[in-house]
Parts: structure tokens; C-alpha cells; sequence
């Protein structure tokens, strides 16, 4: 079994390569829209940030001086050192990167400086037979997470009820959450489930769209939508409001229809390691498609 | 156009919407934490521990290193302004700040509190951290880093700091105002393109 020292070293890197840069097709989005914006505000705004993204990657500092809270997606076999190679790894990356202290106290809002708490570092957990454990971490940052909204619709207010809630939640995060953003859709489910996959949906790249032809289909028609608002980079006003739609869907009560989105800034840092039984490592920022 | 720091009303005042501007000079970063204390010191008329008056106020939490007995900014954009709505207006009058930079832009109120005490909202790309830290020339000192890293008062001495946009001016004008009404303008056509 991978020892806990390994699980930790990957934890470090992978905070490393995730918050210092960007996966390629998040990249190449922002180039696109840097293109095609016509507005001087619009153009400076994106512009900035290609150029901090390559000053973050040449000096391998962090992007964005909120490096997130630390959440993490682990598929495949079960590792029971996992958790504890994660929040060593956390609390070391802390100090190395180094990351911002994010976690504190709900309450009195005592920060113990290490990104370590109760119930952090967020781990969400996928297990299946395969021979490897993937580990994913989204360091989500609170600009874009506090614009996030579920709402539990009528099934009769359906794919209509859906498109609204979309446009809404996004029309009221204006300039908020750093667009242009992603927009994390989970449809169905329960509440939980809802949010969960809301998130997960943003570790999907850019490029590849919902197995479903509809829910293809959906995310490509609202991104479309939500670019004509004109909310635009920042919220300066501007073509480019959104990256991407993502979906992730579960099926779900017959009563039910539970909706949850969840936003990422145009930060959207993500990156993964396949770990072998063996020990051998393989690392993508793009993540195992 | 370069603008050093402290500011004067005169020099606010003459700035509008859409204009460019970098700033000299220093920079007193503060979020959530930083206002209620500031404002509870206001309330019990006690002295802050750093005159802001004609001063630039910086939402940001930045992330900052000790190397040795110095301080050095590692990264350090601006934070989303509108979690201070509640707070600002009172803040603008009690201390007198000149500049606001943040991201993502402030409430109506803000905007009246600044046409009325002679104050300008400063736009900076959110999540331009490593740019921002560039700019940042010396750490000047920090204060109430009991609240964290991120809550502290931190004084940053910087040059040329921006691209800034002034996106809400001291005469009412507010660009974050004109984009929702354009918004709200294109909204019927998006709604008719999706069927809702």
C-alpha cells in the first residue's frame, strides 16, 4: 500500500501544480475570449489575467492570493492512511507554496494558520474496484462558492424552471464570483447530492460536453445565453461572462427536482494523480478522461 | 494616469468612470474583519492604529511571508468588495479614506457615501495576485494580525499599482450601475432565446 509519506508528497505536489497554474483548456478558453472581446475594459480585464496566469507559472506562485479552501475528490481504491497523507500534505503545502490560511472557526472565526479543522480538508470520496486511487484537488476560492444557490423546483417546473435558475443565480453574482466563470449545474438527486455534483461537474474540461446529447445540448445553449447578458469580465461589462455550463445529473425523487449550482471563478484550478498499488505516480491537471 | 497617495479630495474628484489609473504610494488592505474592529473602535471613540485619512483602502487578503524579520507579499488581488456593503458607507465617513479598490463592485449606498464624502472605487482584476505582488515594493508594517493573515491590517508600499478602473466615481457615477442596466436590457432577449 502507498505509504502515508507518498500520499502527503502528492498532496504537496498537487496543490503546488493546481494553484500556481492553469489546466490548458481553462487557458485556452481565457485566450479565446481575450480575442474576441471588443470592449477596452473587457480586453484589459482579461488581458490582466494571461498575464498574471504566466507570471504565477514562470515564478510558480500562486495565482490568486485566495488559494481556496482545500477540497478533495478521490476515485478508485480505498486507501485507509488517505486521509491522514491528505492533511499532512495540506498543512505542509501551507507553509511551502505557500497558501493562504483559509480555514477558520464558523463561529468565532479563529484561524489556526495550517488550513487544517474540523472537517478539513474537504474530502469527497468515490470508491471502486479499480487498481489505482485518484486523487483530485480543487482549491475553490470564496468569491465564486458564495454565489452558490440550490433550489428544490416542482418537477413541473422542469428544464424551463432549470434554465431560469441558471440565468438568475447568474445574473445576481454579476461581477462576484470573477467571471468569465464556470457554471457547475447539478441536476437531481437529493439537496446533497445536488450540491455535490454541482461541483464535481467543474472538474470536467471545457472541451468535453455531458454524456447525455441533451444535457450536451443544455450546456451548450446556456453558455451561449449567459455570454449575450453582458455581465461580461468582472462584471466591467463585456462579452465573456461564462467559460463553460457543466451538468452532472442523478436521477432523483418522483417528487423532486432538486437544482444546485455552484460557480468557479475563472481561476479554475484543478489537478490530479493516479496512485498505483506499486507506488508509481501519474499526474494530470487536466484530470483522467 | 499616475496617482500618488495620500489622496485629496480635489484629485478624486476629477476622476470618472472608465478613466485608467495606477497608484503610488500605500495601500491598507482590509476585509470583514478589519471593518468591524475599525468600527467598533469608532464606536468606543478610540484611535485606529493608523490614520487612514486621505488614504486608499485595498480589499484584499493577501498572502504574506517572513523572511526573517521582513515581511514579503507573496500574492495579493483584490477581494469581492460587496461582502462590505453594510459596513462601508460608515467606514468611508468615519475615516476618510479617499480610494476604494476592490473587485466586483459596492451597493448604492456606497456609491452616495462616496459622492458625499469625496471618495472613488478602483477596479482591479480579481485573482491578479502575482501582478499585484509585483507592485508591492516594501511591507510597511502590519497591524491586528491577531484576526489572521488574510483580516490583518496589513500597510503595503507600492508603485504603480493597477491597471485600476475607476468603475464608481465621487460624482454618482457608477459602471457596475450601467452594465446591470444593460443587463437588464438584453435579458428579454436571452430569456426568448432559451423558451423561458
Amino acid at each position: 500500500m502507498p505509504s502515508t509519506k507518498l500520499i502527503e508528497d502528492v498532496t504537496v505536489d498537487l496543490l503546488r501544480v493546481a494553484t500556481t497554474s492553469l489546466p490548458d483548456d481553462v487557458l485556452g478558453a481565457l485566450r479565446e475570449a481575450e480575442r474576441d472581446e471588443t470592449s477596452e475594459v473587457a480586453r484589459t480585464q482579461l488581458r490582466t489575467i494571461l498575464k498574471n496566469v504566466e507570471a504565477a507559472e514562470r515564478l510558480a506562485l500562486p495565482m490568486c492570493q485566495d488559494t481556496g479552501m482545500p477540497i478533495f475528490f478521490v476515485k478508485g481504491r480505498c486507501l485507509t492512511n488517505l486521509e491522514e497523507g491528505v492533511r499532512r500534505g495540506v498543512e505542509r503545502a501551507t507553509s511551502e507554496v505557500p497558501l493562504r490560511p483559509n480555514a477558520v472557526h464558523p463561529i468565532d472565526r479563529r484561524n489556526p494558520g495550517n488550513n487544517l479543522g474540523k472537517r478539513v480538508p474537504i474530502i469527497h470520496y468515490d470508491f471502486s474496484e479499480d487498481d489505482f486511487t485518484q486523487l483530485t484537488v480543487m482549491p475553490k476560492g470564496a468569491g465564486s462558492e458564495n454565489m452558490s444557490a440550490l433550489a428544490m423546483l416542482t418537477p413541473s417546473q422542469g428544464i424551463k424552471g432549470i434554465k431560469r435558475l441558471v440565468l438568475d443565480t447568474v445574473v445576481r453574482a454579476g461581477g462576484k464570483p470573477c467571471p468569465p466563470v464556470i457554471v457547475g449545474v447539478g441536476i437531481g438527486g437529493s439537496a446533497d447530492l445536488a450540491m455535490v455534483l454541482a461541483k464535481q461537474a467543474l472538474l470536467r474540461p471545457l472541451h468535453i460536453g455531458n454524456q447525455d446529447p441533451k444535457l450536451a445540448a443544455f450546456e451548450s445553449e446556456m453558455k451561449q445565453a449567459l455570454n449575450l447578458t453582458g455581465i461580461g469580465p468582472m462584471g466591467l461589462g463585456g462579452k465573456t461572462t461564462v467559460l463553460g455550463v457543466r451538468v452532472e445529473e442523478a436521477y432523483t425523487h418522483t417528487a423532486s427536482l432538486p437544482v444546485a449550482i455552484c460557480m468557479q471563478c475563472w481561476a479554475a484550478r484543478r489537478a490530479s494523480a493516479r496512485i498505483a498499488i506499486d507506488g508509481t505516480i501519474q499526474y494530470s491537471r487536466e484530470g483522467f478522461w | 494616469m499616475r496617482l500618488r497617495t495620500p489622496l485629496s479630495e480635489e484629485d478624486v474628484r476629477s476622476l470618472k468612470v472608465g478613466d485608467k489609473v495606477a497608484l503610488d504610494g500605500v495601500l491598507y488592505t482590509g476585509r470583514d474583519e478589519m471593518h468591524i474592529r475599525a468600527l467598533e473602535y469608532a464606536k468606543e471613540g478610540r484611535k485606529l492604529p493608523i490614520d487612514l485619512s486621505g488614504g486608499a483602502l485595498y480589499h484584499c487578503g493577501p498572502i504574506v511571508k517572513k523572511d526573517g524579520s521582513k515581511w514579503r507579499v507573496i500574492a495579493a488581488g483584490p477581494t469581492t468588495s460587496g461582502r462590505m456593503d453594510s459596513m462601508e458607507p460608515e467606514f468611508i465617513r468615519h475615516f476618510g479614506v479617499r480610494a476604494i479598490i476592490g473587485k466586483g463592485g459596492m451597493s448604492q449606498a456606497t456609491v452616495d457615501a462616496m459622492k458625499e464624502h469625496g471618495c472613488v472605487y478602483l477596479a482591479f482584476t480579481g485573482g491578479a495576485a502575482v501582478l499585484a505582488a509585483e507592485r508591492v515594493t516594501d511591507v510597511k508594517g502590519v497591524e491586528w494580525l491577531d484576526l489572521g493573515m488574510p483580516e490583518a491590517m496589513w500597510a503595503l508600499e507600492v508603485e504603480e499599482f493597477g491597471p485600476l478602473i475607476v468603475a464608481m466615481d465621487a460624482n454618482g457615477d457608477s459602471l457596475y450601475k450601467r452594465v446591470d442596466e444593460e443587463v437588464a436590457g438584453n435579458l428579454p432577449r436571452v430569456r426568448k432565446m432559451i423558451g423561458i
